[in-house]
């Protein structure tokens, strides 16, 4: 069964939107975090659905770096997540804004 | 010997160095140094002078030009070409001799006068410069030259009379105050000299005095050879006409000027041959002939020597110039300033014998100064108020002189009276400095002044003759030679004045019966000169009686003592030049035709002079010269004898007749000269610089109108330009950007709330635009 490449681009949306909507509306650092992921996930399944549809590997070659930058940026991101909770006793994002103006 | 006239600048330099070498190390060097340095310099130039003469005899009166070296040119611009050329000629050389040979003597004798002066080498520097100055006048050869010596002499003449100007008492205002009068009537003398500078100038486009190579004197008759000299400057006349020679070819170029074009003479030349050919001269509007245009010039120089020479209307500055030290003095009156006019009229002989209407003015002036000068001299207790007056009057003499044509006999007058002057002041200075060394003894030994018993005590003047008498026998030496002077000034025979005076009376005489023209000048010149001579002897035995005779009217006068051997050696010098310098130009008389020589002076002047000329002896007329003198004498021995009067008195015997009182107050009140010009020129000015200063400048111009226009305005502007423009449109312009910048920052800030939500909002917004913005035009496309 052939899956078209609409479905995976709707997937992708879904994914990126549901993404976009925990980033905006969650309150746990960890969350936000795993949203960013769901975000960067559904823009690798797209990336990867594109690539399929037109047959050309440039996609695929995308998704493996998007895949490493975004294993950096998770080693990053927890580590700051902790120090911020070492700091704060909470990773509670509301909680986080020192820098306002 | 031919290369001596190559000598004539070391005459101006060594001065110079003299003075150079006292004005800046003289404070480093002793009273006896400086002296020394000062003595030398003015002695090495009399050597040259002597130098000089021995060229001239030895070479038949060579006139030479000479152009000094290293100096080549002056003043060259196109069309004007002023060299700085010296002349040699037997006028000049005749000058050179008397300014530097009295010049030295006063030098020698100012090393006495001035000892302990806390100026010494001061002093001695200006006086070396006055005879630097004088000599580049008298050996300039053009006008130009003729003046900056002319000027120079002013400037020392100025410093030496204010020499003192910090004496005590208000004495250094009073010899400031006469060193500025003889500055400012020196000026309006030289206006005139300026003024005939610039109308020779435009008249004859050169101020040469005669080209080198001219011929001054032409005469007809022998004829001599004259060399080239190296920088091919050769002129000469001898007894007769000239010849120049090519300098290349040594062929015979010319035996007079014939042959000269008119531009390549001097001013005397030209003048000639324009007043020859009646030329015209177109000066600006007019057109004048050259007859009219020489009057003026003449008239010009006359204001010029009224103001040097001490003339009437301006010979007011030299009676008060006894202000300065009496060897300056001496100077003055004798060598060097006040005979630059008379030197000046009697170079420009050419023009004043062509202008018979400036004759007749010159011989008025003369003659009228020589009666004023020697009326006032009469009612003068200052002895040295007395011998200036005495030096107006002979310079009236001289003028008078020059005014009758007789420019032979001017020289000579000024020559012989250079010598008796010098004398008679060096002579007063002994006096003087007696005095203040018997004040000086007398006030130690507590004895008071037995005449002073005034209620305040008066400052003792050592000048004034009614303090002296009886130095007779204190001061022999001093009395001796100054009565030698005496007779030499009153004209009595033999001494030098006689001859000098006798021929100028001649001349005025010849003049009047045979000229042809001004003789009524020659016979006014012939009675008033004889008057003068007359008031000459009289107010000068005066002086000898009232200062030497009789007994010692004040402790001072009991103590003074005769000067020290350098201030009388000078006088012993002086004495014997008074008898015997006269003999130089004896007329065809008697025995001294046989002895001296005949009219031998005016010979030698006549070789550059051209209306020099040997004016015949009037027996008659001497003798009558002399009888008036001696009658003088006889007569002021009578009146002041014994000094009744002043002893009793302190009057003079004139004042206390009822007959003469009006005339002798008249006399010493000066005839209200300086009076009469205090209320027409001093006051007047004084009022106007009064008001000038106070009312224009001080409350018009610097109060109303700097405070008024100047500060109020400024205010005024000052206050626009700092309160509305200032602090309302620049201060408001900057203050209004900051607080707008502060309004809209505080604004902007509430834009950073610090939650990474809204941030991730801005961010998510703004990528939707960017896709929005990214695919419009595809939307467009497709619509």
């Amino acid at each position: 069964m052939q899956v078209s490449t609409e479905s995976y681009v709707m997937l992708s949306m879904v994914l990126f939107s549901l993404g976009v909507m925990g980033v905006l509306l969650k309150r746990n650092a960890i969350l936000v975090f795993m949203s960013v992921e769901l975000m960067l996930n559904a823009a690798n399944l797209a990336l990867a659905a594109f690539a399929r549809h037109w047959g050309q590997e440039g996609g695929h070659l995308f998704v493996f770096f998007v895949i490493t930058v975004a294993a950096a940026e998770v080693a990053v991101g927890l580590a700051l997540i902790v120090a911020i909770f070492r700091s704060k006793k909470s990773i509670n994002i509301d909680e986080l804004h020192q820098m306002e103006g | 010997m031919e290369h001596y006239p190559q000598l004539i600048p070391l005459i101006i330099l060594i001065p110079s160095i003299g003075a150079f070498i006292n004005f800046f190390w003289g404070a480093k060097l002793s009273e006896r140094g400086v002296s020394i340095v000062a003595t030398t310099a003015s002695s090495l130039a009399f050597l040259v002078a002597v130098l000089l003469y021995a060229y001239l005899s030895g070479s038949g009166y060579q006139a030479a030009v000479v152009n000094p070296p290293l100096l080549n040119g002056w003043i060259r611009l196109p069309g004007v070409e002023i060299p700085w050329q010296l002349r040699v000629d037997t006028l000049s050389v005749t000058m050179m001799l008397v300014v530097t040979g009295v010049g030295s003597l006063i030098h020698l004798y100012s090393a006495g006068y001035m000892h302990g002066d806390e100026r010494f080498s001061r002093y001695f520097a200006y006086l070396n410069m006055f005879l630097a100055f004088m000599l580049v006048l008298v050996v300039g050869n053009n006008l130009l030259m003729m003046f900056v010596g002319w000027e120079g002499v002013g400037l020392c003449s100025f410093l030496l009379i204010g020499f003192w100007f910090d004496r005590a008492n208000g004495i250094g205002w009073r010899n400031s105050n006469a060193a500025k009068k003889a500055m400012i009537l020196n000026r309006i003398g030289d206006f005139g000299v300026l003024m005939a500078i610039f109308l020779t100038f435009w008249t004859f486009h050169t101020l040469d005095f005669y080209k080198p190579g001219e011929v001054a004197v032409v005469n007809a008759g022998e004829t001599t050879q004259t060399l080239a000299d190296k920088s091919g400057a050769a002129s000469t006349t001898e007894g007769g006409s000239t010849v120049t020679l090519n300098p290349e070819t040594g062929e015979i170029v010319n035996t007079d000027n014939t042959q000269v074009a008119t531009n390549q003479l001097g001013i005397f030349g030209q003048a000639q041959r324009m007043i020859a050919a009646n030329a015209t001269v177109q000066l600006g509007p007019f057109n004048w002939s050259i007859s009219t245009i020489i009057t003026l010039i003449t008239l010009f120089m006359l204001l010029g020597a009224a103001g040097k020479s001490a003339q009437i209307p301006l010979f007011v500055w030299l009676p008060d110039a006894m202000a300065g030290p009496t060897p300056v003095s001496a100077l003055m009156h004798a060598a060097t300033m006040v005979t630059a006019g008379v030197y000046l009229m009697v170079r420009s002989n050419v023009f004043f014998a062509n202008a018979p209407l400036t004759s007749l003015v010159v011989t008025l002036i003369g003659t009228g100064t020589a009666l004023v000068a020697g009326y006032i001299a009469l009612g003068q207790w200052d002895i040295k108020r007395v011998l200036a007056y005495s030096t107006v009057s002979q310079l009236g003499f001289m003028v008078a002189a020059v005014g009758v044509g007789a420019y032979s006999a001017a020289i000579f007058h000024l020559v012989t009276h250079a010598f008796f002057k010098a004398l008679l002041f060096l002579g007063s200075g002994s006096v003087i400095h007696g005095m203040e060394h018997g004040h000086h003894e007398a006030a130690h030994h507590g004895a008071h002044d037995e005449h002073g018993h005034d209620a305040h005590e008066e400052p003792f003047d050592p000048q004034d003759m009614r303090n002296m008498g009886g130095l007779r026998h204190k001061m022999p030496i001093t009395y001796w030679t100054y009565v030698f002077g005496t007779l030499a000034l009153a004209g009595i025979f033999p001494f030098a004045g006689f001859w000098s005076k006798d021929e100028i009376l001649a001349s005025s005489w010849l003049r009047g019966l045979f000229g042809d023209s001004n003789n009524i000048g020659g016979f006014i010149a012939l009675a008033g000169l004889l008057a003068a001579a007359a008031l000459t002897a009289f107010y000068m035995w005066r002086q000898v009686v009232t200062v030497f005779h009789g007994d010692p009217r004040t402790e001072a006068a009991d103590h003074a003592t005769e000067s020290s051997a350098v201030m009388t050696i000078p006088l012993i010098v002086l004495a014997f030049f008074s008898l015997f310098v006269g003999f130089i130009n004896t007329p065809n008389f008697i025995l001294f035709k046989s002895i001296f020589g005949e009219d031998r002076f005016t010979e030698w002047l006549s070789q550059s002079v051209l209306n020099a000329h040997v004016v015949e002896f009037q027996p008659l007329l001497a003798l009558i010269a002399l009888g008036v003198a001696v009658t003088a004498m006889i007569l002021a021995g009578r009146i002041y004898g014994h000094n009744k009067a002043v002893v009793n008195h302190d009057r003079d015997p004139l004042e206390l007749q009822p007959e003469t009182a009006p005339l002798w107050a008249f006399a010493n009140a000066r005839m209200y000269w300086d009076a009469t010009y205090y209320r027409l020129f001093e006051n007047p000015f004084n009022v106007a610089s009064k008001f000038l200063a106070d009312t224009l400048d001080w409350a018009f111009w610097h109060d109303w109108f700097h405070n008024m226009v100047l500060a109020r305005g400024f205010n005024a502007i000052a206050t626009f330009l700092g309160k509305p423009v200032d602090l309302g449109l620049i201060d408001g312009a900057v203050n209004g950007v900051g607080s707008l910048a502060r309004a809209i920052s505080g604004r902007l800030r509430r834009v950073q709330t610090g939650y990474v939500r809204t941030y991730a909002v801005t961010i998510l917004l703004g990528v939707v635009v960017v896709i929005i913005v990214l695919l419009l035009p595809m939307l467009n496309g497709n619509g």
